[in-house]
């Protein structure tokens, strides 16, 4: 949502090591912004296409530090600050009993906002976004050309499709 | 190199496993799935009336009384936290092992992860006697002071740990199946099936560079899945283990408790899982016999591993040279509850000892035999750590026995209800082996593949 969908041309194949080479050869004429679209995480497929390292982690280690520090600092406040209450004589900070509560909100912390990013990277949820194949998600795989990419040309996507082992070419009117 | 023999049988294309995993979701259920479903919901529907009547009237049903103040809804809680174990230690340790063989098992072992947490979590709400203030068990801004709940007990530590760990295996459970359920959208012949799997699916579309975030989110899911669930039933097990009390106050209880878990998780898969094989025949080609194998060799060291831990509980009584542990001990095997101790010991340790053989192993109804022991005998694992330290602690004046009621039995037979038809439905409408991770693992042991790695 939000950035206007794009037109362009998609290739089809059925072969999981021909579309890895056919990436690896759209990424090589300098196409930049083309996507494959295949059923399963296909290995080797990042490296064919260019993609860099998910920025993922960062967001993990951030948000286990600030569930690590929250849950330090909450547990601190209210056990020692807020309401201190003498229990069985223990100081009222009393550290080794709260590293359970710690460890679980740097879980839980990481847990989430991982997904979270995961939602934001991928623009996910979407509703009802445009398929080029239903069996893209089953048996086929597929590489996606927009028309805003660098030498986007129908006539030579196609050649080029055809020439890697592309079963089925298409002109897309939106991804 | 070593052969290895093939993770999914059949020489399957990837079209073939899409249609026979999506086959259950996509077609009307058989006359044994109803029947089971009837049965099951039945089960729920008395599970239902008798939690009703206990929290209408009061924990006083059950049989927890001076000495026993925990009873039936404490062990109970444990036992099925313990199940959820095996699924997460499936889905979360075996993945970062790189053990390939677990992926078509993952999907309905976290199933039951959280149909099994969901089932537990019931019960210590429940035993609170007043399960409409269960909302001060967390920790909230309030009127009282603010009075805070206390971080120093065992009892809130796990209330954060066994709500970290369902709200966690929720997630992951749901990320893995987004995938699959774009595959049932894209498939879907009628309108309503193609706008519920959508929703679901939440319109993923599978290209490349969401693979690669999707990956990595998988692989850190799993990271911190990994130190979450040992934490979880280390927790649980100082609910005990702190409270000062012979035969519950030992260090040995949190890897203890976590070996025992896992036991009876996977005791719990093999049971599912061979059920589900004559369910869906088709499953038998994804989740073959070397996949029970394994998980059967897993449930024997587990329970090489429980039954080091009763042994060591019994020379460290002695060793220790404290008479109130020594006469937990003895009392434990030879007092008024040493029938309960035997049939753990014999569930537990005696009757697994059969998967040192390979025809044992490998077979069908021995293992779904052997596992259901397993699981009696771990309940009856925690029944004994309950029950027998609580009976009979420092002063012969505060002896008792538990006056097992109606409503015990009623309560445990009844969470099988609630599991059950959980399950069932979840087998009808979930994809019951991931898809998406199942292809990859398509080429080992093939050679008539290409990419063979």
């Amino acid at each position: 949502m939000g950035k206007k969908r794009l037109g362009g041309f998609a290739g089809i194949w059925t072969d999981e090591h021909k579309v890895v080479k056919a990436c690896a050869k759209v990424h090589a004429l300098g196409f930049t912004k083309f996507d494959a679209i295949t059923p399963y995480p296909v290995h080797g497929m990042e490296e064919a296409c260019g993609i860099k390292r998910s920025p993922i982690p960062y967001v993990t280690f951030v948000a286990g530090i600030t569930g690590l520090l929250g849950g330090l600092l909450f547990t601190w406040w209210t056990s020692a600050v807020n309401w201190p209450i003498n229990v069985g004589g223990k100081p009222f900070f009393s550290l080794p009993a709260f590293i359970p509560i710690i460890f679980e909100l740097t879980i839980l912390f990481a847990a989430l906002s991982s997904v979270g990013a995961l939602f934001y990277l991928c623009k996910l949820p979407q509703v009802d976004p445009p398929v080029i194949d239903p069996d893209l998600t089953s048996h086929k795989f597929a590489i996606f050309v927009p028309v805003n990419d660098t030498g986007y040309d129908e006539a030579r996507l196609e050649q080029l499709f055809k020439e890697m082992g592309a079963t089925e070419t298409k002109k897309v009117a939106e991804f | 190199m070593m052969k290895r023999n093939q993770l999914i049988l059949g020489d399957k294309t990837l079209a073939q496993i899409t249609d026979d995993i999506c086959q259950p979701v996509e077609t009307m259920p058989s006359k044994g799935w109803v029947a089971l479903f009837l049965s099951a919901k039945t089960l729920l529907i008395f599970y239902v009336i008798i939690l009703g009547i206990i929290i209408a009237n009061g924990m006083g049903l059950l049989g927890v009384n001076h000495p026993n103040g925990w009873g039936t809804m404490i062990i109970t809680f444990v036992f099925w936290i313990g199940i959820g174990h095996a699924g997460t230690l499936i889905s979360a340790i075996l993945f970062l092992f790189r053990q390939k063989w677990r992926t078509s098992v993952a999907r309905t072992a976290e199933a039951m992860t959280v149909f099994a947490v969901m089932t537990a979590g019931l019960f210590p709400l429940i035993h609170t006697g007043r399960p409409w203030l269960d909302f001060w068990l967390f920790p909230y801004p309030n009127q009282r002071g603010p009075l805070w709940v206390n971080f120093r007990s065992p009892l809130l530590w796990d209330v954060v740990a066994v709500s970290t760990y369902a709200t966690v295996s929720i997630v992951f459970w749901y990320i893995g199946l987004v995938p699959d359920f774009a595959t049932i959208k894209d498939r879907a012949k009628n309108k309503i099936r193609r706008l519920a799997y959508g929703a679901l699916s939440l319109g993923w579309r599978g290209t490349a560079r969401n693979w690669s975030h999707y990956e990595m989110l998988y692989l850190i899911l799993a990271g911190l899945s990994t130190p979450l669930v040992l934490s979880v039933h280390t927790i649980v097990s100082f609910d005990f283990a702190v409270a000062a009390l012979p035969g519950w106050h030992t260090t040995i209880f949190p890897p203890y408790f976590v070996a025992g878990a896992i036991f009876s998780g996977f005791a719990m898969v093999v049971t599912l899982m061979t059920l589900v094989r004559i369910g869906i025949p088709q499953f038998k080609d994804y989740i073959t016999i070397d996949h029970m194998e394994v998980m059967n060799k897993i449930i024997m060291t587990t329970g090489l591993m429980v039954g080091y831990a009763y042994a060591c509980e019994f020379f460290i009584a002695w060793y220790s040279g404290n008479q109130y542990e020594r006469y937990v001990f003895i009392n434990r095997a030879f007092g008024p509850y040493g029938w309960s101790y035997w049939i753990m010991v014999t569930c537990n340790v005696i009757i697994p000892q059969l998967f040192w053989f390979k025809a044992f192993r490998r077979s069908i109804p021995i293992m779904f035999v052997v596992s259901v022991f397993v699981n009696i005998g771990m309940w009856f694992e925690r029944y004994v750590i309950t029950i027998t330290s609580l009976h009979r602690d420092f002063l012969p004046s505060n002896w008792g026995q538990y006056a097992w009621s109606f409503f015990d039995g009623a309560v445990l037979f009844g969470s099988f209800g609630m599991f059950l038809t959980l399950f069932l439905l979840y087998l009808r409408l979930f994809p019951a082996v991931s898809i998406a991770e199942i292809k990859p693992m398509l080429p080992v042991g093939r050679k008539d593949l290409e990419g063979n790695h």
